[in-house]
Order: C-alpha cells, then sequence, then structure tokens
C-alpha cells in the first residue's frame, strides 16, 4: 500500500539541521532586543501592546512596510515614543527601504534580516516557502527571488556537501544556476574536499509544465490540499471532519503513520485502505477480552496509547475523506475528469468547449472555470479566436467584468492564449515536424521565434508517449508528469541532454547539465542515488506522490524536493486573478 | 504627446524614481566585450559629474557599493543599462570629444526621445552587430519590467502610467488605468470611474467589455436604489416573502439576471430591471438567460413560468417543448429545487437521449418514465427488477403487471 520501506534505499540527509540554524539565528536576532514580550501576527489591525518595544518579522512586502508606518506614525501621533525593529524574511529589498523613507520613518526602525528560506516540510520535502514566486517571476518577470533560491541552494551545498552533477531546464532554472555558481565560485574553498551527500540536483521551471499542476489531483495527500488547504505542512480540519464541535490543526508529514500510508494512495484505493484499518484497530482493542491482568496491565501501559493514536488519526482522515467526496458528488466530478480526459488526449475538443461553456454558464466555481479553461489552452496551443471570445464573453458574465484584468494576466503569462493565424494545431506540428528533421540553423532559430510562446504540448506528450490510458497511472489520472521522462533515468544516466534534444527545443527554454568530475569522484554510489529536484515556480502534491514512486520503481533512486512552495491549481489560478475571489 | 518639457524633467529628475541595474550576470554579453564596453560608453552621453549620485542597485533590488541615499537617476537608458563598471571602447578608437555634442547638449529626457527616435540605437547599430545590439535591447526589457512591478507595488500609479505612455503601450496603459476602479468603494465614484476608462485604448473587445460594466454597475445603482425603497414600503409580496440577503451592486452580470428573474419577472421591457430588458441591453445568449430564468422560478416553485419558458407556439398554434440547454439540465435544477414527481417526471420524460432518460427517471423516482422505457427499449429483465422498487399494489405495479404479460410486446430479453 504505503512505499514500504526498502531495506537497499539511500539514506536521506538529515535536514532538521536547517530548522535548528534558523531557529538560531532567529534567536540571535531578537536576544539583540534583549526581551522578547509577545509576538504577533501582522495583520490589518492595530497592534495593542505597552512594550517599549516593538519588532516586525515580516516578508519584504510593500503592504507590510505601510502596516508597519502607519503604526509607528499612530505612535508619533499619539505622542509614544518607543523602539522599533524590522526582521526581513528571508531577505530585505530595497524597494521596502524605499518605502519606509517615503512614510517618513526611516530613521525611526532598525532593520535586520533573517535569512531563513528552507523549511523542512517532511523528511524530503523542503519547501522556501514562497508561493509569490510564481506571480512575481511568471507574471510580472520580476527576478527579485532568484538570489534568494541560489543562496538557498548554496546554503544546501555547504550544509550537506557539494553537487556533483547539476542539471536544468527553464530560464529561470538557468539563472538561478548561473548565480549559485558565482557564490560558490566566490566563497571557494568552503566545500572543498567534502563528501557529497546527494548526487545530483535537477532545477526545473513551473512554464516547462503547465499542464500537470493544472490536473486535478486524485492521491491523497493532493486532494486534501485541494480540499482544505495544506500550508506549512499542517491542515486545519474543520468541526464536519473531526466529529465535533472544534477544528483541529493537523501536522502533514511521515510521522502521522496512517496519513504516510495513504498519502501517495490513488484516491479511490483509500477509503477501502481506512476501512480495513479501522477493522484492524477494531480487532486489537478486542483483544483485551481474553486478557489476564498482567496481560491487561502491558496491554494498557504498551499498546493503549498507540492504539488509542492511531485511531484518532484514522477517524480524522476518515472524515477527511468523507468531505473530500462529498465535495467530489456536488461537483460532478465524473464528468470533470471525463473532460480533462479527452483534453489531453486531444479528442472530442468541442465537446469539452461545450463542457466548459456549461461550467460557465453555471456560476459553478470561477476558479475551476479558469483552471479548465487554461487546460483547454495549453493541450490545445491556445483557443481558436471565436472561442477565445465567447468564453471570455461568458466568463464576465458569469463572474464579473472585472475578470477582464484576470484574462490580460493568464494570456501574459502564456496560460490563455489566443491562436494567432497559422498557430493552429495542424499548422504547428507541420512546423515542428519540420524543424526536427531540418538541421538548417537559420531556419530552426527564426521558426522557434514565431513559435516562442506556444507550448507545443501535443507534441512533446506524443513524442514522450504522456498520455497513457493505462499503466503508471501515479499521481495524476492517466498522464505521466513531463518531469518523470527528464528524471525517469535517462537525463541522470547520460549526464546529459543527449537523446531528449528534440523535446527540449520543442519546450523552447533553457537547458543545462553539469557535471563536476572532481565532486563525482567523491561521491559515494549511495549518495549518486539521491537527486534533489528544485521546483521554481511550486509543485504539487502530486508531482512529489509521482517522483517518489518514479524513483522507487525505477530501481533504487531517491527524490528530495526543494520547491519555492507547494502549489495546487488553485493556487496557481488565484496568483493570475486580479480581483481576490 | 502633449508634455511639457518640464514635466519630463520633473518625472526624470524625480527622487521617487529608482533605477534598476543589473549586476552583469549574463554569460553572453560578458562574453562580448565589445556590446559590453559600447553600452558602457553609452554613459557618456549622459553628465559624469552626476555620477557619485546614482544610485546602483542589483537587480535583487539590493544597493550595490556604497549605500549613499539615492539622488536622481540620469537617465533610462542608464537606469536600463547593465554596466556596473565603467571603461571605454578602445576598438571604437574614439576619443570622447567627439561626442561632446551628445553629452553635453542632451538633458535625459532628449537621451531617450533620441534613444526612442533611434539614434543612439542608430549607432549602436552601426558599432555593434545585431546579435549584440537585440541583446541589448532584451536586457532592458527585463530591467523595465522589474521597473513596471516596483511601481506597481508601491502603487506608483501616475508613474505608471506615464511610463506606459511614454513607451506607447497603450494597451497595457488602458487596463492599468482600469485596474485602479477596484479601489474605489462608493459605487457612484466607481461608476464616474469606469465611464472614464471608456474612451482608453483598449482592444475592440474589450472597449466593449468595458462600456458593459459600466452599464451594469449604472443600472444596478438605480435598481438597488429602487428595491431597497420597495423592500422598506413593506407593500411589495415578493419582497416580504423573500427578503433580500445581499445588495446587488458590483453582482456579476448573471447574478443580476438571477435576481431580476426573481425579483422583477413579469416586468415589462422597459424597466431597467426586468429581465428582458437586461438580456436585450447585454445581449444575453439565449442559453444562459433560460438557465438562470429557469433557475429563479424553480426556487420560487413558479413551475407555472417553468412551463411557460419552454414551450413555443408552432404556426399551426400547437404547443411544443423546446430548450437550448438539454432537458437532463432541467430536470436537475428542478430536483435540486424539490420539484415535485409530477413536474420532475413530465420533463424526465423530454430527455431525448434514452438512456440518461432511464438513468435520471431512476434516481429522481419518476416510476411512468422508466416503465415507459423499458418498454421501448423491449428491456424486460429491467422491467422486472423495477418491479421492486414500486410499492406494493400500486398503479405503477399494475402497469408494470399489464406490460410483462402482454402478448403485443417482443422483448429482448
Amino acid at each position: 500500500m504505503a512505499f514500504p520501506h526498502r531495506p537497499d534505499a539511500p539514506e536521506l540527509p538529515d535536514f532538521s539541521m536547517l530548522k535548528r540554524l534558523a531557529r538560531d539565528q532567529l534567536i540571535y536576532l531578537l536576544e539583540q532586543q534583549h526581551e522578547v514580550d509577545k509576538l504577533y501576527k501582522v495583520e490589518n489591525k492595530p497592534a495593542l501592546s505597552s512594550s517599549e518595544q516593538l519588532c516586525f518579522l515580516v516578508r519584504p512586502r510593500i503592504k507590510n512596510m505601510r502596516y508597519i508606518a502607519s503604526l509607528v506614525n499612530a505612535d508619533k501621533v499619539a505622542g509614544r515614543t518607543r523602539k522599533y525593529k524590522v526582521i526581513f524574511s528571508p531577505q530585505k529589498f530595497y524597494a521596502c527601504e524605499m518605502v519606509l523613507e517615503e512614510e517618513g520613518i526611516y530613521g525611526d526602525v532598525s532593520c535586520d534580516e533573517w535569512a531563513f528560506s528552507l523549511l523542512p516540510l517532511d523528511v524530503d520535502l523542503l519547501s522556501m516557502e514562497l508561493p509569490e514566486f510564481f506571480r512575481d517571476y511568471f507574471l510580472e518577470g520580476d527576478q527579485r527571488w532568484i538570489n534568494t533560491v541560489a543562496q538557498a541552494l548554496h546554503l544546501l551545498s555547504t550544509l550537506y556537501g557539494p553537487f556533483p552533477n547539476c542539471y536544468g531546464i527553464g530560464r529561470c532554472a538557468k539563472m538561478a544556476y548561473e548565480l549559485w555558481r558565482k557564490l560558490e565560485e566566490e566563497e571557494d574553498g568552503e566545500t572543498k574536499g567534502r563528501r557529497p551527500e546527494i548526487g545530483h540536483i535537477f532545477l526545473l521551471d513551473r512554464d516547462v509544465d503547465f499542464v500537470t499542476a493544472l490536473c486535478s489531483q486524485v492521491v491523497y495527500e493532493g486532494l486534501v490540499d485541494d480540499t482544505f488547504r495544506i500550508k506549512c505542512g499542517s491542515v486545519d480540519f474543520g468541526p464536519e471532519v473531526t466529529s465535533s464541535d472544534k477544528s483541529l490543526k493537523v501536522l502533514l508529514n511521515a510521522e502521522d503513520k496512517v496519513f504516510h500510508e495513504i498519502r501517495n494512495e490513488h484516491f479511490s484505493n483509500v477509503f477501502g485502505f481506512l476501512s480495513q484499518k479501522a477493522r484492524n484497530l477494531q480487532a486489537q482493542y478486542d483483544r483485551r477480552r481474553g486478557m489476564d491482568i498482567k496481560q491487561m496491565k502491558n496491554f494498557v501501559s504498551q499498546e493503549l496509547k498507540g492504539l488509542k493514536q492511531e485511531h484518532r488519526l484514522l477517524s480524522l482522515h476518515i472524515g477527511a475523506c468523507e468531505s473530500i467526496m462529498k465535495k467530489k458528488t456536488k461537483q460532478d466530478f465524473q464528468e470533470l475528469i471525463k473532460t480533462e480526459h479527452a483534453l489531453l488526449e486531444g479528442f472530442n475538443i468541442r465537446e469539452s468547449t461545450s463542457y466548459i461553456e456549461e461550467h460557465i454558464d453555471r456560476q459553478v466555481s470561477p476558479i475551476e472555470s479558469l483552471r479548465l479553461m487554461c487546460l483547454l489552452s495549453i493541450t490545445e496551443n491556445g483557443l481558436i479566436p471565436k472561442d477565445y471570445r465567447s468564453l471570455k464573453t461568458q466568463y464576465l458574465q458569469s463572474y464579473g467584468p472585472e475578470h477582464l484584468l484576470t484574462f490580460s494576466n493568464l494570456r501574459r503569462a502564456g496560460l490563455l492564449t489566443e491562436q494567432g493565424p497559422g498557430d493552429t494545431l495542424t499548422a504547428v506540428e507541420s512546423k515542428v515536424s519540420k524543424l526536427v528533421t531540418d538541421k538548417a540553423a537559420g531556419k530552426i532559430t527564426d521558426a522557434f521565434s514565431s513559435l516562442a510562446k506556444r507550448s507545443n504540448f501535443r507534441a512533446i506528450s506524443k513524442k514522450l508517449n504522456l498520455v497513457c490510458g493505462t499503466g503508471m497511472v501515479r499521481g495524476v489520472g492517466g498522464f505521466i508528469p513531463l518531469w518523470s521522462t527528464f528524471l525517469g533515468g535517462n537525463v541522470l544516466e547520460r549526464r546529459s541532454w543527449q537523446g531528449l534534444d528534440e523535446v527540449v527545443r520543442l519546450l523552447n527554454c533553457g537547458d543545462f547539465a553539469f557535471t563536476d568530475m572532481t565532486k563525482e569522484d567523491k561521491a559515494s554510489s549511495e549518495s549518486l542515488r539521491l537527486i534533489l529536484v528544485v521546483f521554481l515556480g511550486g509543485c504539487t502534491f502530486s508531482e512529489i506522490s509521482a517522483l517518489r514512486f518514479l524513483g522507487r520503481e525505477k530501481g533504487k533512486r531517491e527524490f528530495i524536493f526543494l520547491t519555492t512552495a507547494v502549489t495546487n491549481s488553485a493556487r496557481l489560478m488565484e496568483a493570475m486573478s486580479e480581483v481576490k475571489a | 504627446m502633449n508634455r511639457t518639457k518640464g514635466d519630463e524633467e520633473e518625472y526624470w529628475n524625480s527622487s521617487k524614481f529608482k533605477a534598476f541595474t543589473f549586476d552583469d550576470e549574463d554569460d553572453e554579453l560578458s562574453q562580448l566585450k565589445e556590446s559590453k564596453r559600447a553600452v558602457n560608453s553609452l554613459r557618456d552621453f549622459v553628465d559624469d559629474d552626476d555620477d557619485d549620485d546614482l544610485e546602483r542597485v542589483s537587480w535583487t533590488g539590493e544597493p550595490v557599493g556604497s549605500r549613499t541615499r539615492p539622488g536622481s537617476f540620469q537617465s533610462l537608458s542608464d537606469a536600463l543599462s547593465d554596466t556596473p563598471a565603467k571603461s571605454y571602447a578602445p576598438e571604437l578608437g574614439r576619443p570622447k570629444g567627439e561626442y561632446r555634442d551628445y553629452s553635453n547638449d542632451w538633458s535625459p529626457s532628449d537621451t531617450v526621445r533620441r534613444l526612442r527616435k533611434g539614434k543612439v540605437l542608430i549607432f549602436l547599430k552601426r558599432t555593434l552587430s545585431k546579435e549584440i545590439l537585440f541583446r541589448e535591447l532584451e536586457v532592458r526589457q527585463i530591467a523595465l519590467r522589474h521597473l513596471i512591478h516596483f511601481l506597481k507595488e508601491i502603487g506608483d500609479q501616475k508613474m505608471l502610467l506615464d511610463l506606459f505612455r511614454f513607451l506607447d503601450r497603450t494597451e497595457e496603459l488602458a487596463l492599468s488605468h482600469y485596474r485602479e476602479h477596484l479601489n474605489i468603494q462608493d459605487p457612484d465614484k466607481r461608476k464616474e470611474f469606469l465611464k472614464t476608462c471608456i474612451g482608453l485604448p483598449f482592444s475592440a473587445e474589450d472597449s466593449a467589455h468595458i462600456q458593459d460594466h459600466y452599464t451594469l454597475l449604472e443600472r444596478q445603482i438605480i435598481i438597488e436604489a429602487n428595491d431597497r425603497h420597495l423592500e422598506s414600503a413593506g407593500q411589495t409580496e415578493i419582497f416580504r416573502k423573500h427578503p433580500r440577503k445581499a445588495s446587488i451592486l458590483n453582482m456579476p452580470l448573471v447574478t443580476t439576471l438571477f435576481y431580476s428573474c426573481f425579483y422583477h419577472y413579469t416586468e415589462a421591457e422597459g424597466t431597467f430591471s426586468s429581465p428582458v430588458n437586461l438580456k436585450k441591453t447585454f445581449k444575453i445568449p439565449d442559453k444562459q438567460y433560460v438557465l438562470t430564468a429557469l433557475a429563479a422560478r424553480a426556487k420560487l416553485r413558479a413551475w407555472n413560468d417553468v412551463d411557460a419558458l419552454f414551450t413555443t407556439k408552432n404556426w399551426l398554434g400547437y404547443t411544443k417543448k423546446r430548450a437550448p440547454i438539454g432537458f437532463h439540465r432541467v430536470v436537475e435544477i428542478l430536483h435540486k429545487n424539490n420539484a415535485p414527481v409530477q413536474i420532475l417526471q413530465e420533463y424526465v420524460n423530454l430527455v431525448e437521449d434514452v438512456d440518461t432518460k432511464l438513468n435520471l427517471a431512476t434516481k429522481f423516482k419518476c416510476h411512468d418514465v422508466v416503465i415507459d422505457s423499458c418498454r421501448d427499449l423491449k428491456d424486460r429483465q429491467q422491467l422486472l427488477a423495477y418491479r421492486s422498487k414500486v410499492d406494493k399494489g400500486s398503479a405503477e405495479e399494475e402497469k408494470i403487471d399489464a406490460l410483462l404479460s402482454s402478448s403485443q410486446i417482443r422483448w429482448k430479453n
């Protein structure tokens, strides 16, 4: 059921070190203030405190600066003098200082940085908790966070040894890599001679594969995220799940034994599994019937606590399953999945378009409607102009005219576009197939500049056999995430992108592969089986699950994940939406 | 563009306008030494004396080098150039003196104007190869995006709009201006603001959308005022029976239509609040209209109205039921609103696809339809199975028995 722990699996590095490091840094920063009285969350309310000092731990965002300024200025008006300290995490941006100056409080606050950028969410998952990365980079073209990524990579390589093999695909990946290399060069000598703990690192841009992120999730963990929103590795289960009148915050990671077994499972298997487990649990409880005093004593002291714990977790997850199922039936889930499959495979496009149109007319959900439109656009290389106009009009009528701005954003990000003349699928496919055979360099450059923003999804998926009716259905129903193909061995085995040239060209973004033999020599065979995958722009639980499965299936590899943030299709759509739903 | 020179000077020289430059990260660029130097030589066009004031900031936003408080930045070309170090291009081999007229006579705004007109670019074009020039512009694109994002973040709307205007990015200009409406809460003020958006350089389709937005809000304000009055007067039945839960202001069109079908269904086309008026004004397609009207009337359990929605008279005077949305949809909506079985049954019967019809009939317990469908499909087994689901001794049971024993039907199973 779960991925049983294989005795030959390579050992994962200890990421709890990252937490300790961060904690120490923060304590040091706070200690400079002498005493920390209370911790307030930065919200839109005035902070009521009688302390002589206020310390703000914030993200470097303008709105946070305005909040702080309003507080400080309010104090000034009230004639109060206090000391103010602002700690920026993970770093301070010049724009923030500028705003503080503009607000007239620059001289009143002292600033510091808490370079905490890596939060271990699980034994194999690190998050930078930067959901804003996606919008800032992929919509606004702002590269401010690439430095943060490079710093994080540098920290990782300092702690866990250098990485002998580096690969990447995507423009952002390339930039991050180059910046990171520069950092390494500047601080050369820190990692010299160390034994690498992780053999490979793979950087990926989110926009190289939007489709996977936009598909409905079918593994349990993904569905929990979709339904309840997992934040920083924990989730709030409301009363309908806890079967009481209280909400409960639950930490979801490998330590939750029940969760660990079902997290990567296809949802259709989960309920049956949980029921079985419930029966087993009951059987365990029942054992006490035939016990004597001594056995009973033993039972109560040793086992009961564990059983009770398991019972509690089980009932929570069963409750969660019920919520998820209720939501699905309400949304006519079957129909939805059918439409998604049709889009991926390229069949019945008219029917799918009608389905989406109806979805919008019925005002089912603004985010879901957008998601479906984007899927249609990406798989079809843009909507035909008639459909684009008609669906857009209907969307604005159903969900609000201000979404004109949302459409503009989606267009810029390449998520929802209109086909230009000569962009119809057949035209593109013939262009692309011609390119692959035509080696004349000049022609390729020209043709590619015209294909610049096209996703070429259909061509790629055909080349790599991504859409499968049966076979591996992990993570995403009936569809293999593009990453799996890259990480499934070819690139790693050959230490290069050879053999996947065509695909890379179709993706039309930068790629790189670099092996440092001096480092590789020092790497143990164990560490060479460990691969750190870095998602720039976010990744979904489904993708993580698919890769976990892939690692074990393809023979003895283990993946570790570093993402700018854990995401899902709803979050991606919300990031593009100009209007807060 | 009718800006005075004074405005431009102010714009370029204001302390608010911060520069973003890049450390020379781009590998390819650093490889091409000519380009680096050539770009550096652009700085010759700018007054050298004010160099110290130029705050240079890395692309992360961190100030590079000294932390002096920023003065004005000098020119767009400087701001957007990718030059940490200054050096001259020996290959170009021309003494600085030859560009005296460039550096001294040009004010920053001049530089930019000429840049736009291509004079500087022509110079570059003559001395640099095409690839390098293209890359220079590309680099500027990145810097430009940072600038735009920054201006958006700090909310400097005026500067942002000026920038777009300057760059001739008319559509983005229009959209940025439009975006402001989200910050205006008062409906009348928002309506006035939307009016100012109408003439802006949107695309043709978007212009129509903006016009619709304005018209919609205008109507909503009228309807809202009127209905609030009616509601408080307490004389209108519909408002007494179903008090309004929220204001109609700023709701999407479809929601407004639903509201109108709910509270103002029978009104003539002449009034702003009538559904027919909305349909006409906003060119709402039949499908959407019928769907929404159905949802509203079904909620009110006004089955006659539902009936009328689908009934059309043909030229012979016979009535017939048609639906632009598929009767299975109709049935679902009726069911959701707890329509009585007879009504449901009638519409289930109208579903064209027999399998769907049978499924829905079974799901909603429309016995007669199930029985008739089984008969039509000549499916004995299913009919037999269904017998156990009907009440003992009921008319349906009798019907089933009659059919099962009928010799007229050639059952297939």
